[in-house]
């Protein structure tokens, strides 16, 4: 009986195994955020656009509002900027950028050039700020509710399926919960 | 020993150490050292049990990518300011989660990563043993088989 069952329970793990390990769709390099339900990290910086203004998440408490982390450097951030901007166009939430380990003119050149989907851009001149909210790359997408919390973090360039399938709902649901 | 073998070895063992120095050379930044011997060590220690979470097998004492040198910033001004070992492990661990860390504690969470060796190391042990116990009851190979008349 044993010998048997034994190579069967063996086929099953591993099958379990390679259906989570190898499914194309995992992106191994995303981790899961311990931020996730604690308080968004608090930013004040300046503007990308505007140094003499202040960027501050103090702002919009009580406001359900997006973080996308970016820089020019980053080429998924570009593959992603077309559906920020046709996000933006919906006037859903805020979404304030924050641009990390970047030069200002370089990020103010993209704005000017690609358009620009965000209500306010934070300039991250030490990385100081990314690493208080565990960014390790770009882009990145938080979502904070109105209570201040971070609910939701993706790591990957955005796309309609993901805005529909995992930010609405979470935004609609958060809007009750915070408010 | 002759003069000529101990000048071999000798210079062999400067190659070794050479080589050794080569692979333990660690990522630089401008003024990096810390004027304190002690905290230097203690910094060292720690950036050697800190992920790179961007190339994610390499430590931030051992990445030369941005980020490793922003955390390493971070560490020696955690250092400076007083702050013990834990807490800067905490302060890591709160931000980027346990993954960061090359050694986790050992909690009730991170069991089955501590305990799998030795849950392989039984299993393997059991196995050997049914095979042992049951090869000892078959007949020997070698024992003469009465050949034909």
């Amino acid at each position: 009986m044993w010998k048997f069952l034994l190579p069967f329970a063996a086929f099953v793990a591993l099958a379990v195994l390679f259906a989570f390990g190898l499914n194309p769709n995992r992106d191994i390099h995303a981790l899961p955020s311990p931020l996730i339900g604690k308080p968004a990290p608090e930013f004040s910086l300046t503007d990308v656009l505007d140094p003499s203004r202040t960027v501050s998440n103090a702002a919009l408490k009580g406001q359900v509002y997006i973080v996308n982390v970016w820089g020019t450097w980053c080429r998924e951030c570009r593959v992603e900027h077309d559906e920020l901007l046709a996000i933006a166009q919906q006037r859903v939430v805020p979404i304030i950028g924050l641009v990390y380990m970047d030069k200002r003119d370089n990020a103010k050149q993209w704005l000017e050039q690609l358009g620009n989907p965000y209500t306010s851009v934070a300039f991250d001149t030490d990385g100081r700020t990314a690493i208080n909210w565990g960014v390790y790359g770009a882009p990145e997408t938080f979502l904070v509710d109105a209570g201040g919390r971070v609910v939701y973090k993706f790591i990957s360039p955005m796309t309609p399926e993901i805005w529909e399938r995992e930010f609405l709902p979470r935004i609609a649901a958060a809007r009750r919960s915070g408010a | 020993m002759t003069a000529r073998t101990g000048t071999w070895m000798l210079l062999a063992i400067v190659a070794l150490g050479a080589l050794t120095a080569a692979s333990v050379a660690r990522a630089l930044d401008a003024n990096g050292q810390l004027e304190d011997p002690a905290l230097q060590a203690r910094f060292e220690n720690i950036a050697k049990d800190l992920r790179c979470l961007v190339c994610q097998n390499e430590s931030i004492a051992d990445s030369n990518v941005e980020l490793a040198s922003d955390l390493r910033r971070q560490v020696r001004e955690m250092l400076v300011a007083g702050k013990s070992d834990q807490e800067i492990f905490d302060f890591m661990t709160d931000r980027y989660g346990e993954f960061v860390r090359f050694n986790p504690p050992l909690e009730p969470k991170t069991l089955l990563i501590w305990g799998a060796p030795f849950f392989v190391l039984l299993l393997g042990a059991g196995i050997i043993f049914r095979v042992v116990r049951q090869r000892s009851r078959m007949p020997l190979d070698d024992e003469p088989t009465p050949g034909p008349l």
